[in-house]
C-alpha cells in the first residue's frame, strides 16, 4: 500500500481539528491561541504542498511561500501587541479584554 | 507497505501527538517547544512530498526566527498559569465534539476522491530552481509586495514596542535646529567697570 494524496489531506484535516480544540479550549490564554493559530497555517500549507506534489503543479508550493510570508509578519505583529497589552494590564487575558465595550 | 509509507506514519504520528500537546501544555515554554516539534515534523513530511525548498525554508524560517520570536515572549511575560487554566475542561465536550466532527467530515472527503490519487507527478529537475523560475517570473509582482509586507511588520512591531524612557536626557534635534540667536541670547551695554557704590558695596549684586 502506497501512499496516496488522501493520507496527506486526512493529516492536514486532523491538525486543523487539533487546532480548532485549542481555539476553543484555550480562551483565555492568548499566546496558546496565537500557536493554534500557526497550527492551522502549518495545516494548510501540508495541504497545499500535497496538492502540488500529486498534481504536479508547482504553483502551490508558491502559494505556501507566500502563506509563510504572511504568517511570519502576522505573528511577528501579533507578539509585539501581546507584549504591549502585558505592559499595560499585565495579563494577557482573553476575558479581560474589555475596554472597547464593543 | 514500503519504507516511506512507513517514514510518514511516524512523522503524522509524532506531529499530531505534538500538537495535542501544544494545546494542552500546562507550561507554556512547554507548549512552545512542542511547537517547534510539531513544525519539524511537518517540515519532514512535505521533504516526503519532495517539496525540499519550503521543507528548508519551514525549518530555518519558524524554527530559527518565529519560534525564538515566542520563546523570548513566552519567557519575558510573567503568566498565572492557575488563572489561565481555569475553566479549560469546562469547554472539552463542546470542543471535542465540534473537532472530531470537522475531522470526520473533511477525512470522508478527502478519503473519497482523493484516495484513488496514489502517484505522486515527478517533477523533473531543482525543486528550487523551478520555484525560484516562478517566483521571479510570474509571480515578481506577488513578492515584491510580500517583501513590502515584511517591511511593514518590521516596521509595525518595533513601533508598537518602543517605549520612551522617562528620564533620559535626549533632546529633539527639530527644536535645537529650529532655535533661533535671538531667543537664547541676549545682549546688554554695559561699561567695562562697575564704579562701586558706596551705600551697598558689601552686596554681592553690587561688587560684581
Amino acid at each position: 500500500m502506497s501512499l496516496s494524496l488522501g493520507h496527506f489531506l486526512t493529516l492536514g484535516a486532523a491538525l486543523f481539528a487539533i487546532s480548532i480544540v485549542g481555539i476553543f479550549m484555550n480562551r483565555k490564554n492568548l499566546i496558546v491561541l496565537l500557536m493554534a493559530i500557526e497550527l492551522m497555517l502549518l495545516a494548510v500549507n501540508t495541504n497545499f504542498v500535497a496538492f502540488s506534489s500529486y498534481l504536479g503543479d508547482m504553483h502551490g508550493q508558491v502559494f505556501v511561500f507566500f502563506i509563510l510570508t504572511v504568517a511570519a509578519a502576522e505573528s511577528a505583529i501579533g507578539l509585539a501587541i501581546l507584549v504591549l497589552l502585558f505592559r499595560n494590564k499585565s495579563t494577557i487575558d482573553v476575558q479581560e479584554l474589555n475596554e472597547l465595550k464593543g | 507497505m514500503d519504507w516511506i509509507t512507513g517514514l510518514f506514519y511516524v512523522f503524522s504520528a509524532v506531529l499530531l501527538v505534538s500538537a495535542f500537546r501544544v494545546i494542552t501544555a500546562r507550561n507554556t515554554v512547554h507548549a512552545t517547544l512542542f511547537l517547534m516539534l510539531a513544525f519539524f515534523q511537518a517540515s519532514m513530511i512535505w521533504m516526503l512530498l519532495r517539496a525540499e525548498f519550503l521543507a528548508i525554508t519551514l525549518v530555518l524560517v519558524y524554527l530559527g526566527a518565529v519560534m525564538v520570536l515566542f520563546l523570548f515572549v513566552v519567557m519575558m511575560l510573567d503568566i498565572n498559569v492557575d488563572a489561565m487554566r481555569e475553566g479549560f475542561w469546562k469547554n472539552l465536550p463542546l470542543a471535542a465534539l465540534l473537532g472530531a466532527l470537522m475531522a470526520v467530515e473533511i477525512g470522508l472527503i478527502v478519503q473519497g476522491d482523493f484516495g484513488q490519487v496514489t502517484e505522486p507527478v515527478l517533477m523533473e529537475g531543482s525543486n528550487t530552481k523551478a520555484l525560484g523560475m516562478l517566483l521571479y517570473t510570474e509571480y515578481l509582482y506577488p513578492l515584491e509586495i510580500a517583501a513590502v509586507l515584511l517591511l511593514v511588520a518590521i516596521i509595525s512591531a518595533i513601533a508598537l514596542t518602543l517605549r520612551q524612557r522617562k528620564d533620559s536626557k535626549f533632546m529633539h534635534a527639530s527644536e535645537q535646529v529650529l532655535a533661533k540667536k535671538s531667543e537664547r541670547l541676549r545682549v546688554v551695554k554695559m561699561d567695562a567697570v562697575v564704579p562701586p557704590k558706596p551705600a551697598q558695596a558689601d552686596t554681592p549684586e553690587a561688587s560684581s
